[in-house]
């Protein structure tokens, strides 16, 4: 249907009148007609997104009761107080470790599926995807189950061979643990599928050639696997860093921050900020600051994504 | 360099036996092609000395030491697969010495031999592109270059041409025997196309259903073809297959090929051919060319028949024409200028001395 507009746009610019001609000839020209196609979607997004990110922006500048104007006094007051900071790091070293996890699992577990045969391989794909599928809200109740203090399974467990008992969310480092430990259960299938989804579509030739070429199972891995994954590992990557960052769920249910904040996001200290302690401008001003942080992270993955795009 | 030989090597998938015990001896510098139609087994059989399939039973050998159990980057091989398996993110030189710096040789040597190679195969300006910036027959000679920088004893060519247009595949044809001719490597070279078998190979190997059926120069596939397989699956167009019997006429060996037509077979052949039993169903195999139109002084052996044309086929220097013979067709190749029009009655000429003659229950050429 498009090249229909374009084709009379460009029969009728010579007969028209100039102003009437340039009129046609923006609509007829692809882009625009692409424009005004997506124009319901780019609608809905400025509705579902724009809207409330601009008016995150304007609740920040208010004080406390939302009354006033205040400026940027609420992002100074964020950087004076230790525990943000301490959120800062938390959230990055979730984040990121949590991320570099769930790639690794994925990918040596995407190896694993790509090897079984056939009919196998759907059964196991089916089973590796069911942490994904189960809404992480009911999982992580379960999971809050296997780290309760009295009746831990866990320990349970851990007890016969003479460990523990772990307090699994009453200690900083065993509540990170838990939190990361969790949150890679919850992720690292959709890695897995991505990364064998990729796997799939690299030419076995390539291994062939490369074998002949004397590349062992390390060297086809890191000179072939890699770089034609290169692309869908970055931005994988990225929106994996993304969600994971945003990450609320796992960490209100499991510790909602404790002990003493230390397990605390930015989205569960914005929750608790903003809504339990009322003061949504403070809450508002905590969750910008992901929005820095995660565009630098994707300036620098998504750095010539485009360009090597081409490649294959 | 190294001579390669396989002895009785079988490859059975599950419960398909896809090669059924294959003796083959390659000697150094040589070029085998082993051709055959789709499925008889002689890509398995290439893979196999590549490495990239296990053998069932049998030995592959490569310079004298069996190879069974080696993995294909210790078997010093080189192999030219028919997509090309370019590394799509590495450039035209990084391709090609990739196989050397996997095995840590010095810099100034990898870069000395991939400058050789790029000028061997006329590839030095393309150097530094990637393979996607690279037409088909480009990829190609990178494909051949990533081969020859290895310097491997064998080289393992996988139907290299089939990707490429008509005209672009007679020139790497070329290329590739100029290539040999240089670099003298053993060479084992996989392809479905005769033309190709026969321009290319010191000696051909015809495969059909996981056997080998004749291993020969093309000559002598060509002239001295051991089955019937072979005798139509060289030559284009195909030989034709008339079934006919021997009788003797007035003290005359004869050959009969339908109620009317029967020929004095040459005294060579006679005296070939004179103990076969007189009832067997045989098969005369006469190639094409060797069906021509009449002429006024006929050598002797050369016997004249008439028929009706079905169809021409203008070639520009010859012209084919296929007719029947009581319900076999048969194709022949005659002069542009002899008149031959649709539909339209003509006296060919048969050469008998060029005749075959075939059992036609074993096919075996006798």
């Amino acid at each position: 249907m498009a090249d229909v507009v374009v084709e009379q746009g460009r029969l009728s610019r010579a007969a028209s009148p100039r102003k009437r001609a340039s009129l046609r000839n923006a609509m007829g020209r692809k882009s625009t007609v692409a424009f005004f196609l997506t124009l319901p979607l780019i609608l809905l997004i400025a509705l579902l997104v724009l809207y409330p990110a601009f008016y995150s922006v304007y609740l920040a500048t208010l004080n406390k009761a939302m009354t006033k104007f205040v400026g940027l006094s609420n992002f100074t007051f964020l950087f004076k107080r230790e525990t943000f900071w301490m959120v800062v790091r938390q959230s990055c070293i979730f984040a990121i470790t949590a991320v570099v996890f769930k790639a690794l699992i994925g990918f040596i577990v995407a190896h694993f599926v790509h090897n079984i045969p056939g009919k196998k391989q759907r059964k196991w794909r089916g089973m590796l995807l069911v942490p994904w599928v189960i809404p992480p809200a009911m999982s992580t109740l379960a999971w809050l189950w296997l780290f309760d203090p009295s009746y831990s399974a866990f320990n349970y467990t851990l007890s016969f061979f003479g460990i523990g008992p772990i307090p699994w969310l009453g200690d900083t480092f065993w509540a990170r643990f838990s939190v990361i430990l969790v949150n890679v259960w919850y992720g690292a299938p959709f890695f897995l599928i991505m990364y064998l989804a990729a796997l799939k579509s690299v030419p076995d030739q390539l291994y062939e050639a490369a074998a002949i070429d004397g590349a062992n199972w390390w060297q086809k891995i890191w000179h072939i696997t890699l770089p034609m994954m290169r692309n869908i590992i970055a931005i994988t990557t990225l929106f994996s860093l993304i969600v994971t960052f945003a990450n609320f769920d796992i960490v209100r249910i499991l510790t909602s921050g404790g002990p003493l904040d230390r397990t605390h996001l930015f989205a569960t200290w914005a929750f608790q900020v903003g809504i339990q302690s009322s003061d949504i401008p403070l809450g508002a001003c905590v969750s910008l600051f992901m929005v820095p942080i995660l565009a630098v992270a994707a300036v620098f993955i998504l750095r010539d994504v485009n360009k090597r795009g081409n490649e294959a | 360099m190294a001579e390669v030989a396989l002895r009785k090597v079988i490859k059975r998938y599950d419960d398909v036996e896809a090669v059924r015990g294959i003796d083959l001896d390659i000697s150094d510098h040589e070029f085998i092609v082993l051709v055959g139609p789709s499925g008889c087994g002689k890509s398995t059989t290439l893979r196999m000395i590549a490495g990239l399939e296990d053998i069932t039973d049998g030995d592959i050998m490569i310079g004298g030491d069996v190879v069974n159990d080696v993995p294909p980057k210790d078997r010093d091989i080189a192999m030219v697969f028919q997509n090309y398996a370019l590394y799509p993110h590495m450039t035209v030189a990084e391709n090609m010495s990739f196989g050397l710096r996997l095995k840590h040789y010095p810099k100034a040597e990898i870069k000395a031999r991939v400058t050789e190679a790029a000028r061997l195969l006329d590839i030095t300006d393309l150097i530094d592109r990637k393979p996607k910036q690279l037409s088909g027959g480009q990829r190609q000679r990178v494909a051949m270059g990533r081969a020859i920088v290895r310097n491997p004893k064998v080289f393992l060519f996988d139907e290299p041409l089939s990707n490429l247009d008509a005209k672009l595949r007679v020139q790497m044809r070329i290329e590739i025997k100029k290539v040999h001719q240089k670099v003298r490597t053993t060479t084992v070279y996989v392809t479905h196309d005769q033309v190709e078998a026969m321009t290319l190979a010191d000696r051909v190997v015809v495969m059909n259903k996981g056997r080998i059926e004749q291993i020969g120069t093309p000559n002598e596939l060509y002239h001295k073809p051991a089955t019937r397989f072979v005798a139509g699956f060289i030559g284009s167009p195909a030989m034709n297959f008339i079934p006919c019997r021997l009788e003797d006429v007035g003290g005359k060996l004869n050959v009969r090929l339908t109620d009317r037509i029967s020929f004095p077979l040459p005294p060579a052949r006679a005296a070939r051919y004179g103990a076969l039993p007189r009832t067997e169903n045989l098969l005369l195999g006469i190639r094409p060319e060797h069906l021509t139109e009449s002429h006024a002084h006929l050598e002797p052996g050369v016997e004249t028949f008439d028929t009706v044309l079905d169809v021409t086929e203008p070639m520009g220097m010859e012209t084919l024409v296929y007719f029947g013979l009581e319900g076999t067709p048969i194709c022949g190749r005659v002069d542009p200028n002899a008149g031959a029009k649709d539909g339209a009655p003509m006296r060919l000429a048969m050469d008998l001395n060029n005749m075959h003659l075939l059992n036609e229950t074993t096919g075996a050429v006798l």
